[in-house]
């Protein structure tokens, strides 16, 4: 198996909206959400990102699929750099590539039905005549579990359930029969139960249709669940990167450490010593200098402060972004 | 249930419904428990099981056409829903207090950290003086790990977790002695939710408080309650001491809900879940009200509902199947 998808040294910075005269200045204020991220995944392989709330990984999945613009850096699929493919092929790599985000109601348009929904990806793209396309939505209606199919083709989004509405949505994305599936927390606005039967439903779908997954989660507990290999975000950086097992039995940097160590463990016997980090995630906007993660760091020496320590391996595939390793 | 305390707040077949266009949503059905001084309740279900009405009841909160249609809720003896307007605002905040999810919408944007405690302590208390409150003020600002400089800040200067223990710091400055916290860490991030869970198991010592944790987070509940209710279509099906509820539970239901959570700590090949959603509240199923998705039922489920019963030591549930088995 090859390598699907590939990112190096990518970076995406958000301007700030200034002054006129911030425009003309070289150090214009910008949020530094990606900050030189490379990754790759495998094809067939679930590749799990995980963080906290400003720590990038939703845009990392973004630029993969380039929904946003790179300010530098490329984005390698089958080994064709997509950062530079104009508007045609960029559309013919949009049926290969796609998204599923966290809400399924603002995915979905409360006027189209689910069939209209779930057909539109096939009309745009143009494949199949309509008597084509409404075998193929049945089929994949069928496939994600929206049974019976021929009767729930002509509801609307606010006649379905929350886990039917995210089913839509995964069957949308697999309209055109996509490789690669770039999952943005799927599951956190569903409910427990629900939760469940999606992430049951995305293992059972990547076996089925050989998908690659990139799945963008705050929760450590469901990556472990579900992904192969685990790379962790803080502050627009990659910290750590390893394979599943490796990562939630011998996770080095101290960020993952600390993330590992919050999780919630729904059993009141288990021991918790949390030796928490500092404080919360800093700005983006003027990060700290030399690791990002320092200034919380109950391990920061003076070294830390001053340059970025580079992601290095540290044993095979586990890569950790620490001088202290 | 700890014999050995005293019961604080004893909740009796409270039922709440809100009537819709297409009839009546019977929101919560015959719920009661009781919260002893000290314990930490743990009150767990699924978007819509009724769980947060129910909060909202405690304190008489309920905005209409939301209304208590049965039952009573005895805090320290009295009935909190017979009381009239003057003795309620007393209550709330002094004896009983509320956090709910977001403390964006709980705190107002104009107002500063000090000013949103000053107006707390001087709608109970109007004559403190002003340097007594502030010194008090103070004091709570260090049990909660805030800098004395935040007070000049306004909402929208702190972080997330910032709001939420000044949240909680609003919720306890009158000393009340329980504390309803409705999903107080679902805003949060894992890291901070983590060091929540922490202030709020000091703030429970140095405050003898005693709470009701609302939340549909097994791992929350897990870390904070001696004992846990569990509520499915607006009835508790499950009630016991948090160890039991997790290492052995009695309802089908709750075995579902924890089976079917990811857990970092343990190898799971796969997940175990829970077919189907929960009933319509408008008509709801006759018997029990999980029947139609439980795994273990039987024809008598169907047609009556199970009432909740102590089938293991201070361990009660609402099940046909541990009825025929005595």
């Amino acid at each position: 198996m090859g390598t699907l998808v590939t990112a190096t040294d990518l970076v995406k910075d958000f301007p700030l909206r200034g002054s006129l005269f911030d425009a003309f200045s070289p150090h214009r204020a910008a949020v530094h959400a990606v900050d030189r991220v490379s990754l790759s995944i495998d094809e067939g392989e679930v590749l799990g990102l995980a963080g906290e709330s400003g720590s990038g990984k939703s845009t990392t999945g973004r630029l993969l699929l380039r929904l946003l613009e790179p300010t530098a850096g490329r984005v390698d699929y089958r080994g064709r750099n997509i950062v530079t493919l104009d508007a045609r092929e960029l559309m013919r790599f949009r049926a290969h590539a796609q998204i599923v985000f966290q809400d399924p109601n603002s995915s979905l348009s409360p006027r189209m039905s689910v069939g209209q929904a779930i057909t539109h990806p096939l009309k745009i793209h143009r494949m199949g005549t309509p008597a084509e396309q409404k075998d193929r939505v049945l089929d994949l209606m069928e496939k994600v579990g929206l049974s019976p199919a021929e009767f729930l083709y002509r509801k609307y989004p606010h006649q379905l359930s929350g886990g039917q509405s995210q089913r839509v949505v995964i069957a949308r994305a697999l309209a055109t029969g996509p490789d690669f599936l770039v999952a943005d927390e799927p599951i956190a606005m569903a409910d427990v139960s629900v939760r469940a039967l999606i992430l049951q439903l995305m293992k059972q779908l990547k076996q089925d249709m050989r998908l690659t997954y990139l799945f963008i989660t705050h929760d450590l507990a469901t990556a472990k669940y579900l992904c192969d290999r685990v790379a962790v975000m803080y502050l627009g950086r990659i910290v750590e990167v390893a394979g599943r097992d490796e990562l939630f039995a011998r996770s080095h940097h101290p960020y993952t450490k600390a993330l590992l160590a919050a999780v919630p463990v729904p059993d009141p016997r288990a021991k918790r010593d949390k030796n928490l980090p500092r404080g919360e995630i800093p700005s983006a906007i003027e990060p700290p200098v030399g690791c990002h993660f320092h200034p919380r760091c109950p391990f920061a020496v003076a070294k830390c402060r001053e340059a970025r320590p580079p992601l290095r391996e540290i044993a095979s595939g586990h890569f950790s972004a620490c001088i202290l390793d | 249930m700890d014999t050995s305390a005293e019961t604080i707040l004893r909740v009796n077949d409270i039922s709440i419904q809100y009537p819709i266009s297409i009839g009546v949503v019977r929101a919560v059905e015959g719920v009661s428990f009781t919260l002893a001084d000290g314990e930490a309740l743990g009150l767990v279900g699924e978007s819509g099981c009724g769980k947060s009405t129910l909060g909202l009841s405690l304190l008489k909160l309920l905005r209409p056409p939301g209304r208590v249609t049965t039952g009573e809720i005895l805090y320290r003896g009295t009935d909190v829903l017979g009381l009239d307007r003057r003795s309620l605002l007393s209550l709330r905040g002094r004896s009983i207090s509320m956090i709910f999810q977001n403390p964006l919408t709980s705190l107002n944007p104009l107002f500063t950290v000090e000013r949103h405690f000053l107006e707390t302590i001087h709608f109970h208390d109007p004559s403190m003086p002003r340097a007594q409150a502030l010194s008090g003020v103070e004091k709570m600002l260090a049990t909660l790990g805030i800098e004395r400089r935040r007070l000049r800040e306004y909402p929208h200067q702190l972080s997330g977790g910032m709001r939420q223990r000044i949240m909680i710091g609003l919720a306890l400055i009158m000393n009340p002695d329980i504390l309803i916290a409705d999903e107080p860490t679902t805003s949060l991030d894992v890291i901070v939710e983590a060091g929540f869970t922490e202030l709020l198991t000091t703030l429970r010592r140095v405050y003898k408080l005693s709470i009701i944790l609302i939340t549909h987070n097994l791992g929350l509940v897990a870390e904070i309650a001696d004992r846990i209710a569990v509520m499915y279509a607006g009835k508790i099906m499950e009630i016991g001491r948090a160890e039991d509820i997790f290492a052995r539970p009695l309802h089908p239901y709750t075995q579902g809900l924890i089976n079917c959570v990811p857990n970092v700590q343990i190898e799971q090949k796969e997940l175990v879940t829970m077919p189907g959603s929960p009933p319509d509240l408008v008509s709801p199923p006759t018997g029990c009200r999980f029947a139609p998705r439980c795994p273990k039922v039987m024809p008598v489920c169907r047609e009556r509902q199970p009432e909740l019963r102590e089938h293991a030591e201070k361990h009660m549930a609402a099940c046909w199947v541990y009825e025929r088995q005595s």
